[in-house]
């Protein structure tokens, strides 16, 4: 299924969520793409390594992520940050203190556990979380459920991060991309 | 590990940032929370300096990000070691990475100084210096004195791997106070990076 066959076809014609959002990345010439890894993000963290257009790595917590891709924003190079939902619950103090009070357009992918079938407890909890934390920031976020409305969001939502100097969470919900099952 | 750091003399914060600032050109400079930065903008204000007020830890990373992005530019990183311990995997991150560009500094007094000089778990027994090199940053080492300081920092303009300085530091406070304007600061920041032109 993760085949970078599926994302090759060239020209935005990706028919993969985890192709058209890399198409999507390059078309926003969004190279820097850390990552603290999830497993519903392997095929996207895969063929961004089997890409020379970007430079992506991981990272030991979601915060050097976030410093990172803010230090590379205010230098002229634009970022991504993957994680998932455990991985954005730590980020309360970054989002607070640096990327909106300097008015970073933090651009964050975050791979939602916690869902529809979530089988650990601790994950489903702090799932809870991420929401009310995007609200209480008043952050920009969206919930991609649907292959034929993500490039739209995806698009859209990074040209205004960058436009308007606001952080946004892309939120890639387990109806997009198949999500973590039991048996996995 | 006492050993490594028997002959480092204590040396003050201020004096050298001042040392490090008066020999620089257009090299960026991001400074750590606290009297760290609050001694960077002391030394003098310039557009490629950032002054961090908050997110604790992330000077190096920030400074990776910089340096990443502007690989022809030299960045210095200035960190305490309070806010080093809480970001101790930026160093693997680094060393993978490998920037020949970036220099980093621990200031190292053993101690949260602006939160009432108390002592951090590393004070007694840690060597943050060991600690980077086991990261795989080959190029850590301890400053002896000021003179070894500006030696070690004319070495990492032209190494080639990321350069860790270690100094040890006294329990001063910093000399002066950042103006806490983040917006500004990272907008003169973008024009000191020559991303930018102001309105």
């Amino acid at each position: 299924m993760a085949a970078a066959a599926e994302q090759s076809s060239a020209q935005g014609k990706a028919t993969t969520w985890h192709g058209i959002v890399l198409e999507t990345l390059k078309r926003n010439e969004i190279k820097l793409t850390p990552y603290v890894p999830d497993k519903v993000l392997t095929p996207l963290i895969k063929n961004l390594h089997a890409d020379p257009y970007f430079t992506t790595f991981p990272t030991a917590r979601e915060e050097e992520a976030v410093g990172i891709v803010s230090g590379a924003w205010m230098a002229g190079m634009r970022g991504a940050v993957l994680m998932q939902t455990s991985g954005f619950a730590t980020l309360a103090n970054v989002l607070a203190s640096l990327a909106v009070p300097y008015q970073i357009p933090l651009i964050m992918f975050v791979s939602e556990r916690g869902t529809l079938g979530e089988f650990n407890y601790g994950q489903a909890l702090v799932c809870r979380t991420m929401r009310p934390v995007l609200d209480s920031l008043a952050l920009e976020h969206h919930t991609i459920t649907r292959l034929d409305e993500l490039e739209f969001i995806a698009d859209r939502s990074i040209k205004q991060a960058i436009t308007t100097q606001a952080p946004v969470a892309l939120i890639l919900n387990p109806l997009l991309t198949g999500g973590k099952t039991f048996d996995k | 590990m006492t050993t490594t750091q028997r002959n480092t003399k204590v040396m003050n914060r201020f004096e050298l940032t001042q040392r490090l600032i008066k020999g620089l050109k257009d090299e960026a400079v991001i400074g750590g929370i606290g009297n760290t930065n609050f001694d960077l903008w002391a030394a003098g204000h310039r557009p490629e300096n950032f002054y961090m007020l908050g997110s604790m830890g992330l000077a190096f990373p920030i400074a990776l990000g910089v340096a990443l992005a502007q690989p022809q530019r030299r960045v210095f990183a200035l960190e305490g070691d309070g806010s080093l311990l809480m970001q101790l995997g930026c160093l693997s991150t680094i060393a993978t990475l490998a920037p020949n560009n970036l220099t980093m500094v621990v200031m190292d007094n053993g101690i949260y100084q602006i939160t009432g000089s108390q002592p951090t778990p590393a004070a007694a027994h840690t060597d943050v210096v060991a600690i980077a090199l086991a990261s795989g940053l080959a190029n850590s080492s301890w400053a002896a004195d000021e003179d070894d300081f500006e030696r070690l920092i004319a070495q990492s303009m032209t190494a080639s791997a990321p350069t860790l300085i270690g100094v040890r530091i006294d329990d001063k406070p910093g000399t002066g106070t950042t103006r806490r304007d983040p917006v500004q600061i990272r907008e003169r920041f973008m024009h000191g990076m020559g991303v930018r032109q102001p309105l």
